[in-house]
Parts: structure tokens; sequence; C-alpha cells
């Protein structure tokens, strides 16, 4: 779950870590009231969970309240990368001196989590590790013993600060360990963090929560499905709500498949026969008739799939239950759409009589059930 | 690194849950010795014939189990595998998907700690062909014989070992190393166990878009730590960058983890590339024959 600036600058507060002045808006009357409340120089800043809002011009400088105003109506309202603004964050303008970098990332190799800290702040932190491997310090954080300040101090001084400054440095980035472990991020980042006359300043923060911990962080789950909204397409939305594993895809062969890997290796072999997968839609284990003619119904709905390939290997999910859920699933659409079915497992010809029985005709292997459901997208 | 055999006696943790006791009696058809379970608060009741303990000491002392499989719900699963790892459980396979990531991090720490052998989390787990298995596979898939498999899925491992039996080769041990973005065991541990196996002739791969672990059992193969024939599948090709697919780990993040990346490691290490599952038996019979 990708928090939005402001919401991950509200965890940052409360972990102590340094932040400019601000406000949220929701119209241009509020940014003009936040800004002079503030009474400084300041920037809005459009709320969306997508990257590149500078460019779109999403962001932009106020002198005065007045303008402020001005801005925050530019902004409210506008489209970036499809997303309509409807959060601004009024923020203090920084002075800066020097921009740095700041992550805590889950090292999936050296199974814990890193610290990733650069000079280059303000930067793409991929291109500078693909550019520049020099200029990012590492330091991988020992999981049974935690981060301690000798550690972030020597990440400091790898970055060129000594004394006070490396000091403050290292202290932000113990808080920012912090909320790393604490809310369960799989990424958060300052980027940048500002180096002002004052000190260091956290311009930027991204805080992405591991969906698998929202049980410990009950005060998201509100946020949610919200929080999707720019990442997911408005059918992976729905897909979510109904609790489906779904990814939209650009072709016109719907693919439900069992697991992960299956699944996956359902839509690559469709392609290397020559079609095009519509989605991927993974039923996960043991899914029962309802949910699987629920799955069923969402693929064959969307317009743009000619022909459904349904690939279930039976362990945990039965063929049988596989087959009732098709079956329920087409019923209740109506006989719109070729379906190709391999199944092959648990009560697989229990399912095999159940789809026959309905009309519907069987593969025993995935080579040929690809083969056939590529030919009926292209011949309907 | 501990797998299992014939003599691995397994206690069940969370048995009493309607994943546990369905596949304790899975495990118990293949042959497995399912000595024990245990669930807090439910010891001294039995679960079709086998023993309930509260905890996994208890159960260790009565029925001298050495090898743990965690059925546990996500939220308990990290104190369950402890639990297990301090008792002396060796290894500890952990079935339960949606682990916090977290979690498992302390976990794999704790497993490595320990010298503790950690299968999974998220995985469909481990089998000794016409032996023992410690998982959640289809028994009727396995057949005891030559090839090892090494896998980051599940289903799709059921498929492919299924082809490799079809095809009169067999396997020897199999190990699910999980779908999670991190997990207790990676290939290259396990290439180099299947190097040292003498039942095993051949190893089948099967791995998928994001991180990078396929590129380095490449570079490890390549460098002359795996010298048996070796063939693998890479699901992923089709998916989208930035996307998740179905698994938390399965997800290409900037230019990192794309199928192509894996794919051509591996044939440059000299590994036979399937370009669907199916052909990755055919190269094992065609290498061994």
């Amino acid at each position: 779950m990708k928090l939005l600036e402001y919401e991950a600058k509200e965890v940052f507060r409360r972990y102590g870590i340094p932040l400019g002045a601000s406000a949220v808006a929701l119209t241009p009357e509020e940014a003009r009231e936040a800004a002079a409340t503030i009474a400084k120089p300041i920037v809005v800043k459009a709320q969306v969970g997508v990257g590149g809002r500078g460019k779109a011009g999403g962001i932009k400088p106020a002198d005065t309240p007045a303008q402020a105003y001005d801005v925050a109506k530019q902004i409210l309202g506008m489209k970036i990368k499809d997303l309509i603004v409807r959060k601004v964050l009024v923020e203090e303008r920084l002075s800066i001196q020097h921009e740095v970098y700041l992550g805590v990332i889950v090292d999936r190799a050296s199974r814990c989590y890193t610290i990733l800290a650069s000079s280059e702040g303000g930067m793409n932190i991929e291109e500078v590790a693909a550019k520049t491997p020099e200029k990012i310090v590492r330091h991988n954080v020992d999981p049974l013993r935690g981060l301690r300040s000798y550690n972030t101090n020597n990440v400091a001084k790898r970055l060129g600060y000594n004394g006070k400054k490396m000091q403050q440095l290292g202290d932000i980035l113990l808080k920012l360990f912090r909320v790393a472990y604490e809310m369960d991020a799989e990424l958060t980042e300052i980027n940048p963090l500002v180096e002002t006359t004052e000190g260091f300043i956290a311009a930027d923060a991204r805080l992405n929560v591991d969906n698998n911990a929202l049980y410990r962080h009950k005060e998201l789950e509100a946020k949610y499905l919200e929080s999707f909204e720019g990442e997911l397409t408005p059918r992976e939305m729905e897909a979510r709500a109904m609790d489906l594993t779904y990814v939209e895809l650009n072709g016109d062969i719907g693919i439900i498949g069992n697991g992960a890997g299956l699944t996956m290796a359902t839509l690559d072999t469709v392609m290397l026969y020559g079609g095009h997968a519509g989605n991927f839609l993974d039923l996960g284990g043991g899914a029962n008739p309802d949910r699987i003619g629920k799955a069923v119904e969402f693929v064959l709905k969307d317009n743009r799939v000619k022909a459904l390939f349904v690939n279930v290997l039976g362990g945990i999910t039965r063929c049988d239950d596989t087959a009732k859920g098709i079956i329920e699933a087409r019923k209740k659409l109506g006989d719109n759409k070729p379906i190709v079915v391999r199944m092959m497992g648990t009560n697989e010809e229990d399912g095999k009589r159940l789809l026959h029985g309905a009309g519907i005709e069987t593969n025993d292997t995935m080579e040929e059930a690809a083969q056939k459901a590529v030919n009926l997208a292209k011949g309907a | 690194m501990k797998l299992i055999n014939r003599d691995t006696k397994v206690v069940v943790q969370g048995i009493t849950g309607t994943q546990g006791k369905f596949h304790a009696a899975r495990m118990k058809e293949y042959g497995t010795r399912v000595v024990a379970g245990v669930t807090p608060g439910r010891g001294s009741q039995d679960v079709d014939g086998t023993p309930v303990y509260d905890t996994v000491i208890e159960a260790k002392e009565k029925q001298g189990c050495d090898a743990s499989i965690i059925f546990v719900p996500a939220g308990g699963a990290l104190d369950a595998s402890l639990e297990a790892m301090e008792a002396g459980m060796d290894p500890v396979v952990v079935i339960t998907e949606g682990i916090p990531i977290r979690d498992t991090i302390e976990l794999v720490a704790r497993a490595k700690q320990l010298g503790t052998t950690v299968v999974g989390p998220n995985t469909p787990g481990l089998i000794k062909a016409g032996e023992s298995k410690m998982g959640i596979m289809p028994n009727q898939v396995f057949k005891h014989g030559s090839v090892g498999i090494i896998s980051r899925s599940g289903t799709l491992f059921y498929e492919i070992a299924a082809h490799v039996t079809n095809h009169g080769l067999g396997e020897s041990t199999c190990v699910g190393l999980g779908g999670d973005p991190v997990v207790g065991l990676d290939y290259i541990e396990l290439l180099k166990w299947f190097q040292k196996d003498p039942e095993t002739k051949a190893v089948a791969l099967i791995g998928e878009i994001g991180g990078d672990a396929e590129e380095k059992a490449a570079d490890f193969i390549a460098s002359g730590g795996f010298t048996k024939p070796l063939a693998a599948y890479i699901a992923g090709r089709a998916a989208v960058p930035g996307k998740r697919m179905g698994h938390a780990g399965a997800i290409i993040q900037g230019s990192t983890g794309t199928a192509d990346s894996k794919m051509n490691a591996l044939r440059g290490a000299g590994a036979k590339i399937g370009e669907q599952p199916v052909d990755v038996a055919k190269a094992l019979k065609k290498a061994l024959s």
C-alpha cells in the first residue's frame, strides 16, 4: 500500500523526522489560509499516488497567500496520469544548499532491511545505482541486532558528513529505519532530504507498507482501496474490491489459473502460440465454486475478451468445484463466449463430466488448450 | 542444509485447522511419518489418530519428532516457526502464505543463527519421491526417480513434475522455495546439495520474474559449482513491469527481474531453457538417455 506524500509525512512527523511547516488543502481557499498561517514563501504540491508530479505541472511555488490561491486553483482538479488531483500539500519552501537521498528497502538476496544513502539527492535512485553505483552507500541491517547509532554515523561519514552534521543525518536515518520497521514498510524514502542553513529537512516522503502486514496497521485499512488509484486500472480496482488477484493486460484472451506460477506460464504459452492474454487472474489455493464463478463472470464480462482459457491443476483447488463455478457463471451470463478448459488433478473426472454435460469441452494439456484458445479468439 | 527422508519424524503445527488436518492426512497417505501435531490450547486431543500437544517441546519429548511443517495462519507463523527451531526441529517447512516480510526477515535470520533449514514461507513444501513429503503437493504426480526439482511456485511445479514423471524419469528430491520476496533457501544452496546427492542425475529449475535469484544461480553454474544436466522454465515472459503477478515476489522492478534476463543468464551458463513447461522434461530426458 502506497501512502501519499502528506500521509507519509504525518507518519514521519510522529517519529520526529524534521519537516517543513505544511498543511493539506482541498480548496484554493484552504490553500490561501494555509499559506497565510505558514507566513513564508511556499510550494503547492499535488497529492496523487504517481510519480512525475513536477513534470506534469503538479508542483508550483507561491510567494503570497493570494498566489497560493491561484496556484492551488490550477492544480486542484488537474489530471496527472489519469488521476484527478483532489488534495494539495501547501508547504514551506526550503532554501536548498544540498540534497541527499535516504531510503530503507528490503534486500531480497541479503534477506534483510538495507539502508541506502546517496549524496545525489533529488535524482531517481535507480538511475544513480545504474550509472554511478559508487555514489550509493549501503548498510545491511542485522535483523537480530537492529540498527545502532554507530552504523548510521558510519553511513553519514561515507556520505562525507562530519561532526554535528554527521550526527544529525545519522539520527534521521535511525528514525527512518524505525518508521520502516514499525510501519512494516516495503520501502520508505526521503528524496530529497534537503540541507538548509538550519539543518536537514525532509522535502519529500515515500512510504509503501507491506500489504500482508496491514492487520497491524488498522488506521490504514480505510484508505487501502483508495491507495491503489493510479497504480491500478479501474478493472483492477474492481477486482481488488472482490479480493481477486487480477492484472489487466492488452490482449483478447481471458486467462484464469490457480497458482501464480501456473497462471503466468499459461499467459506465456498463449503468447508462444501467437495469442494475446487480456488478463492474469490467479484463483489462489482452495477456491470454492462460488469464488471461481465470480472470477469467470468477471473475466467474461470484459468486452475485450473474445475467449476464456481456464487452466486448473487441482491440488487444494478441486476440478469439480472449478467446473461448477464455470457452469454457474455461464448460466448467469448466457452462452456468449467460447471457453477452453484444461484441468488435471483432484476430482478431475468429476469436473470433466460436469463440463461435458454442460457442453463445454476440456483439454488434457496446457499446450493443446492454449492453441485452441488462440484459434478461438482469432475466429471470434 | 537438512532435507527429508523416510526416517524423518514430522510434527504438524496447526494440525487442528482445516488445512493442517487435510494435509496431515495426505502426508500420512504418502508415507510421511507424521508423529504429532501441535496447537496451543488443544493438547491431549488427537486428529485422525495423530496426538496433539500444546507445545513443540512436549511433542518432541513424547513422540521424538525432528522436523516441523507449519500451517499456522500468517499472524502466528513467526511464533510457531521460532518455537519449532528453538525446539530443535530441522527442517522447518513454512506453508503459510501472507506472512509480513518483517516477520520473515526475523524468522530467516534466527534460522541462520541456529543452523536450521527453513523451507518457505509460502511454499508447497518438499518431497523425497517415494519416501516422504512435507508439503501440500498432490501425491499422485511424483514417482521415485532421478530428477531433482527446485521451484519458486506451486502448481507450475506440479505441472512440470507431472511431465518429468510421464517422461519416465521420476524425481529424487523436490523443493519449493516459496513465492515470497524473502525465503529461507535459494537455488544455489539446493544446487550444491543436488550436486552431491547421488540419487539426483539432473535438475529442473523452475523460476519466475522478480528478484535476481535465477541470475545468481546461473553465475554459480557458470563458475562450475553445478555440473549435472539442468533444464529451466521461467514463468512471466508475458508479464508487465511494475505489476505483482500473484506472488508477492513476482514483480519486475525497473529493469530487474525480467524473464528474459533470467533465461539469458541460465542459457549462458549452459542450461536448457524450456519454451513451454513440457520442454523441461523433454530436455532432461534427452540429457539422461
